[in-house]
Formats: C-alpha cells, sequence, structure tokens
C-alpha cells in the first residue's frame, strides 16, 4: 500500500496545498495580453470619439449639418461646409459596383468549385484564387490606373469617361473581394451534409438542382455573411478608390441636379470616406486642425459602418443556420 | 393523348414524351449551367492573370532615350576602347575624373561635403578650406562620413554626365511582339509633332531594352529622376516596420491565443474578448492608422518622437494582431487532446503542460500563420500614409527613430504621377513586392507541408 503515494494523505495536502507564484502571474500576464484587444477597442473608440468632439465642437461644424448636407467642401481658411453625403455617396457607389462584380463571380465560383470541379482542376483554380488574396491591395490600384481606367476610356471614349472614375474603383475593388466571397461562400457549402444531396439525387434530381435548389439555400446563412464580410470589406477598402476614384468629393444638390448626369455617373470620380482619410493625411497634416479633427469624424462614421456589418453577419449565421446532424 | 398508351391521366406525373422533353432541358440547362458557372470563375482567374501582365508589361520593354553625353563618348574621351570597356567598369578614380570635367566646381565641393569621394584626398575641395570647414561649429556629413563607392560615383556620372531622358517606352508584350513598330511610332512623332520634343533630334535618340527592376534599381534609394530612382531605402524601411510589428504582435498575439484557448473559463469577459478579437480582425486598416496617428505619433511623441520606425511598426502590430490571435488560436486548438493529458497525467501543471507538449506542437502552424499576417502587414499602405511615412525620402533607416518610407508607399507615391517613366517605376516596385510576397508564402507552406509530416 505505500507504493501508491498518491493515497498519502500528507503528500496531497502538500501539493494541494503548494503555491505556484509563477503559474499565477504566468496567468496573468496572458490575461492581460488577451486583454490588449479590448485596449485597442477603447484607444479607437475613445481617439475616434475625443476628435469627433472636437470636429463637431468647431464654430464651422454642426452635427446637423454633418448629417444632412450633401455639400463636402473643407477649404481650410474660409467657411467650408461639412456634409458627410458626398463621400457616404462615393463608398457606398464603390461598394454596389463592387458587390455587383464581385457577387455573381464569387458565388459562381464557389458553386463551381464545391459542387463540380474536379480534384485537379480544383488544386489550380482555387490556389489561383488565393493569390489575389495576397496582392496588396496597392497593387490593385496601380492596376486599376493603368489597366481598367484606360480600357474603360478606350470603350466610352474618353470624353465620356474621366482619368478618374467610379466605375474603375468599383470593378477592381469587386475583382479584390471575389475570393473572400467565393471562400466563404465554399467553407458554407462544405459543411452541408452529404446525406442532403445524396437524398436529392436519389429522387433523380440534376447536379444543378442539386447545387442550386438543395445546397444553396442550405448553405444561404453562412453565403450571405460572407456577402456582408466583403461589403465590410469594400466599403474600409482605401487605396484604390484613393489611386482611382480621385480626390474631389462629388457633392450634389438632390433637387437641381440630374440622377444619371451628376449623381449616379460611374464615368466621373468620387471620393470616399477612405480616400478623403488618406488624402487628407497625407498632405502636410497640423494637429488640432480642422481638417485633421475632420478625418476623425469620418474615421468613426466609418468604423460603426464596418462594425455594423460585421456584426449584421455574425447575426445573420446566428440566426438562419441549420445545424444538421 | 395519354390514353392511346393506355395509362391513366395523371397531371401531376408527365407522360413519357414529355419526361424525354423535360429531360433534355433539365440535362442541358444543367450543361449550360456548368459551363456559366466556369466562366464566371475564369474571369476571376483572368483578372488575376491580367494583374501580373500589367505590372510585367509596364516592367521590362523598350525604351527610346536621348543622353546628355553618350557613355561611349566619355569612355573614349577617357582613352578607352567603347568596344571593350563600358561605362559601369570604370573605376573609382577614372569616374571622378569624368565628374570633375563635367560639373562645375561648386557643385563638386557641394557634393564632397555631403560624402567625401577618396578617403586618403579631396577631390575639389582644397585641404586648407576643408579643414577649416570640418573645424567649424556644424561640420558637414563628409567630415566624418567614409568614403563613396563605385557604385556611387557611377550614379552621380549618370544623374549629372550621361542625364539620359527616356522620353517614352513601350510596354513588354508590344516590345517583343513588334519593337519596331515602337520606332516608327517615335519617328511619326519627330515627324509630325516636333514640339513636343523641342530639345531633341531622332538621331538623338537611342532604342533601348530596359528591365525597369533590375539590381540597380533594388540598391539604389528614391531620386527625383525616375530613369535612377531606386527602392533601397523603401525595402529597408519595410524590413524595419516588419521587425517592430514582429516584435509586438507575436509574443501579445501568441500570448493572448494560449491564454483563449488554454486558460480561458467560459464566463462573460472572455467571450467578450473573444468577440472583440473578432470584431478587430474587420476594422478597416485605415482606422488602425488613425489610432497610430493619435497614440503612437502624437500622444506618445517624447518616446517615439513622432513620425518613425517605431510608430509605424507598432500601428502595423496593432492591425496584425487581431490576426495574429485568430491563426495561432487554431494551431493551439489542432493540438489533440490526448497530449494535454499526457501533461496532466504526469503531474505537470497547467502552463507546464503547455509549454513542454503543447507549444511545442503548435509553433510549426503559428509560425506559417505568422508569416501570413506578417506578409499581408507589408502589403498595407493606408495606415503607413496616416502615421507620416515619408514619401520621398533618400536617406537609409538606421534605427527605430528614424524617418522612413515603404515599398507600399514608394508604390502609391509613384502610382499617381502622371507620366509614363513613373508607372513603369511604381511596376517594377510592385513586381518587386510581389516576389517579395511569394517568397515568404513560399516559406509558409514549406512550414506547413513539415508541420503535416511530423503530425502523421
Amino acid at each position: 500500500m505505500s507504493t501508491r503515494r498518491s493515497h498519502d494523505p500528507g503528500m496531497k495536502q502538500q501539493l494541494k496545498g503548494r503555491r505556484r507564484p509563477l503559474e499565477g502571474s504566468i496567468v496573468v500576464t496572458l490575461f492581460v495580453m488577451g486583454a490588449i484587444s479590448i485596449a485597442i477597442t477603447l484607444g479607437i473608440l475613445w481617439e475616434l470619439g475625443k476628435e469627433s468632439l472636437l470636429f463637431f465642437g468647431e464654430d464651422e461644424v454642426s452635427l446637423w449639418s454633418f448629417l444632412t448636407s450633401t455639400n463636402w467642401s473643407p477649404q481650410s481658411g474660409t467657411a467650408g461646409s461639412f456634409g458627410i453625403w458626398p463621400l457616404i455617396l462615393g463608398t457606398v457607389y464603390i461598394t454596389v459596383i463592387a458587390l455587383i462584380v464581385a457577387v455573381p463571380i464569387g458565388l459562381a465560383s464557389a458553386v463551381y468549385l464545391s459542387e463540380y470541379a474536379s480534384p485537379r482542376v480544383r488544386g489550380f483554380l482555387k490556389p489561383a484564387l488565393e493569390v489575389l488574396v495576397g496582392i496588396p491591395t496597392v497593387v490593385f490600384g496601380f492596376f486599376a490606373i493603368t489597366f481598367m481606367t484606360p480600357i474603360l476610356r478606350s470603350v466610352f471614349g474618353t470624353s465620356t469617361v474621366g482619368f478618374f472614375n467610379v466605375l474603375s474603383a468599383g470593378i477592381v475593388v469587386g475583382l479584390l473581394i471575389v475570393p473572400l466571397i467565393s471562400s466563404l461562400a465554399e467553407d458554407a457549402m462544405a459543411a452541408v451534409p452529404a446525406s442532403l444531396r445524396q437524398a436529392a439525387y436519389g429522387v433523380g434530381a440534376s447536379k444543378l438542382e442539386v447545387s442550386l435548389r438543395i445546397v444553396f439555400p442550405a448553405a444561404l446563412s453562412g453565403i450571405a455573411a460572407g456577402v456582408v464580410v466583403a461589403m465590410s470589406r469594400a466599403v474600409g477598402e482605401t487605396m484604390v478608390v484613393t489611386l482611382a476614384a480621385g480626390a474631389s468629393p462629388r457633392n450634389f444638390n438632390l433637387g437641381s441636379d440630374s440622377i444619371f448626369g451628376h449623381i449616379l455617373n460611374p464615368f466621373q470620380g468620387a471620393q470616399t470616406m477612405t480616400g478623403y482619410i488618406a488624402v487628407t493625411a497625407s498632405g502636410d497634416l497640423s494637429y488640432n486642425s480642422l481638417d485633421y479633427n475632420s478625418i476623425f469624424a469620418i474615421g468613426l462614421t466609418l468604423f460603426f459602418m464596418t462594425l455594423g456589418l460585421n456584426a449584421l453577419s455574425r447575426r445573420i449565421v446566428k440566426r438562419f443556420r441549420q445545424e444538421y446532424e | 393523348m395519354s390514353a392511346d398508351t393506355g395509362r391513366p391521366v395523371d397531371r401531376n406525373f408527365p407522360t413519357e414524351d414529355e419526361y424525354q422533353v423535360l429531360l433534355g432541358k433539365r440535362t442541358r440547362r444543367g450543361t449550360t449551367a456548368k459551363f456559366g458557372f466556369l466562366f464566371l470563375l475564369s474571369l476571376a482567374v483572368l483578372g488575376l492573370a491580367v494583374l501580373l501582365m500589367t505590372i510585367i508589361n509596364d516592367s521590362f520593354g523598350l525604351v527610346a532615350v536621348v543622353n546628355q553625353q553618350e557613355p561611349e563618348e566619355i569612355v573614349a574621351s577617357l582613352g578607352y576602347d567603347p568596344g571593350e570597356v563600358t561605362l559601369e567598369s570604370l573605376s573609382k578614380e577614372d569616374l571622378v575624373t569624368v565628374l570633375a570635367g563635367g560639373i562645375s566646381n561648386g557643385v563638386g565641393r557641394r557634393l564632397e561635403r555631403e560624402q567625401r569621394f577618396f578617403e586618403d584626398r579631396l577631390a575639389f575641395e582644397t585641404q586648407d578650406k576643408w579643414d577649416e570647414v570640418c573645424a567649424s561649429d556644424e561640420p558637414p556629413a563628409g567630415c566624418s562620413g567614409g568614403a563613396r563607392s563605385q557604385g556611387d560615383v557611377l550614379l552621380l556620372v549618370k544623374e549629372r554626365i550621361v542625364q539620359p531622358d527616356i522620353i517614352a517606352s513601350y510596354g513588354f508584350f508590344n516590345s517583343i511582339l513588334g519593337g519596331n513598330a515602337f520606332k516608327d511610332d517615335i519617328a511619326g512623332i519627330f515627324e509630325n509633332t516636333p514640339e513636343r520634343w523641342p530639345d531633341y533630334t531622332f538621331d538623338e535618340v537611342r532604342f533601348q531594352w530596359r528591365a525597369w527592376l533590375n539590381m540597380t534599381f533594388v540598391t539604389t534609394p528614391s531620386s527625383s529622376i525616375p530613369e535612377l530612382a531606386g527602392i533601397r531605402t523603401a525595402i529597408l524601411g519595410s524590413a524595419w516596420l516588419v521587425l517592430f510589428t514582429v516584435l509586438f504582435a507575436v509574443p501579445v498575439g501568441v500570448g493572448a491565443a494560449i491564454y483563449l484557448e488554454e486558460f480561458a473559463k467560459k464566463n462573460r469577459i472572455n467571450d467578450f474578448i473573444q468577440t472583440n478579437i473578432n470584431n478587430l480582425a474587420g476594422v478597416p486598416s485605415i482606422i488602425y492608422g488613425m489610432l497610430g496617428l493619435a497614440v503612437f505619433v502624437r500622444l506618445l511623441e517624447p518616446l517615439t518622437q513622432g513620425r518613425t520606425v517605431i510608430s509605424a511598426g507598432l500601428t502595423l502590430g496593432l492591425l496584425t494582431l487581431p490576426v495574429v490571435i485568430i491563426s495561432s488560436q487554431e494551431a493551439i486548438r489542432a493540438v489533440p487532446n490526448s497530449l494535454r493529458q499526457g501533461g496532466m497525467a504526469l503531474g505537470a501543471t497547467k502552463w507546464q503542460t503547455v509549454r513542454s507538449h503543447v507549444l511545442p506542437v503548435a509553433v510549426p502552424g503559428i509560425l506559417t500563420g505568422t508569416i501570413l499576417a506578417v506578409a499581408r502587414a507589408i502589403g498595407e499602405t493606408a495606415p503607413l500614409i496616416l502615421v507620416g511615412a515619408a514619401g520621398f525620402i533618400t536617406v537609409d533607416p538606421t534605427g527605430p527613430f528614424s524617418q522612413f518610407t515603404a515599398l507600399p508607399i514608394q508604390i502609391f507615391q509613384w502610382a499617381s504621377f502622371p507620366q509614363k517613366e513613373w508607372q513603369n517605376i511604381a511596376a517594377a516596385a510592385s513586381l518587386a513586392l510581389l516576389i517579395m510576397l511569394l517568397l515568404l508564402n513560399a516559406v509558409a507552406v514549406i512550414l506547413r507541408n513539415r508541420y503535416s509530416r511530423r503530425m502523421t
């Protein structure tokens, strides 16, 4: 009996009561490292919020006109106009074009890779899409101005298409988010249990019917979440829009400007929120100036937009996910 | 109709003929759709191919260049045979002689004060004057630093004597498919619109093959002349940034991942941390730039000295942190539970188990994820614009408190100039960046393969 030492009550007591300062301090250190992420979030909220408050505290700016005016012309010195809508218009317009490009391509790619492709074809096509993820966005921006814009200008005529235009930026941002949509959608479709497919084949469904009527609806929550994530990525994209969509906000007047001639003209440039931040920051920026504070107000708006989209995507997954097996 | 076949009529179920028609339709629809999917997918692959081709197209090709003084003439003026000796192979002494013959003594003295030409003698300055200047309160950099290398002097000769002016460039694919058309184009322009290049005649134009991405490009600093600009400063800047990014993001990221996977009990705080990390991964990079600007550049200016390597490196570190945490978590989660139980069964504490059993197995996975995260950080541009990367800087960064530029910033800067030559070097810099990222990814893949071999 004496060989089974763990039964020795004295020994057990000794180990149990033993203090382990090293162990404890390591756990605390690791916890602090985990908590740094919370500090980052708080830091973002604090800094963006603080500078935005300073921005709205200026005499020239009011929260009301920021949220309602359709004129963004921050001339320093003279009284500028600070309405966020022209910048939101640029951001949303480019995001919509990007989604029009990326959703069909991304979803079709996902369906093909997940349901049709043979392992060999998949082994070639999937890495090609993954390469797209690794290319820096500034290179996409370069591609937009040296390839996409000239092509558009030669197709539609240089008098219609400006050097900076929304369409070129939108298409290239679309190409940039294709792999995001396709990989998230493919993951969602791969998670659909094989039994569902087999049941459908069993009653005589064709491959297309299985893909579109069984697998696609079953994976819809994951697919929708992927599209929303891609949307948030497009909203936050900076370099392509800064290079290709130009640096002048598209100020408009809802009553008098023609919708397609000006407000929604895809062939002219429009600055986005991210573009404004980047362009303003790349000049000589002095602290506590109106320009400096304005980028934080825009940043805060951008932060909440992307946060909202990401939260939405998680909600979609949670709410509509069908649990199989 | 169906009465002929003797079957009862059931409108919910098609007859044999109808069934055949329907089946044909469904088969055709299936084939069409399959090719439709494949077509859309190949659009994305085509996009990638065209993107790469655009970059290659602008990185190599024929150029039309006009030299103020031809390199051959320079070589011949020194008494060498231009057929055997090139400008590049001349000794430093010869190059200084050439330089002295082409620039004013004042300019020469200024260059010498920036950095002297020889260790043992002066090329432009008189010894008395030099001693006087160096004894002053603010001696110029040339008094203390070493001598210029042959390459440095060669660059000066090209910049100040040869003065190449690339008047037009041709894309790679056009150049290999029909280089002669380029000559005809240029000849046509000289004939029809001579006012475009009023200073030159067609006879002065030389046509050369030029690889915009070459060793000189990689090893020279930036310049205001696109033909002579390089990316050394930018590459070194990117390397310094990566150093600080890794120093911050890897220990903190791996630590956080270990906490969340091994120690965190399921409670509200830990759930919140996890959700928060997932949220941070979706925050646009430009927002991190604003955080870096407000905190590292402005708030902590006494520590970081403002717009410096360390501010930008830490900003990129914050940006990379969530990615490192998430990928490390995955690597740690993939470690089989039996290993943990084995450690525990021997009486090891939790931390001892993690250190001796879990981490060694998870390290390759963590490393792979970290490399991919770093690759992403190298390509980031927007946050660096915010924290004040300099667009034009020719001094190499030497430490955490140096001014800096980075490769993506350099590409952004050059790409936004309208002239064709800037586009060419923007393409060459992009190609260099892509090659760097490709190498990093290759390392990650190799690690992943070794890892999977070890686990089986």
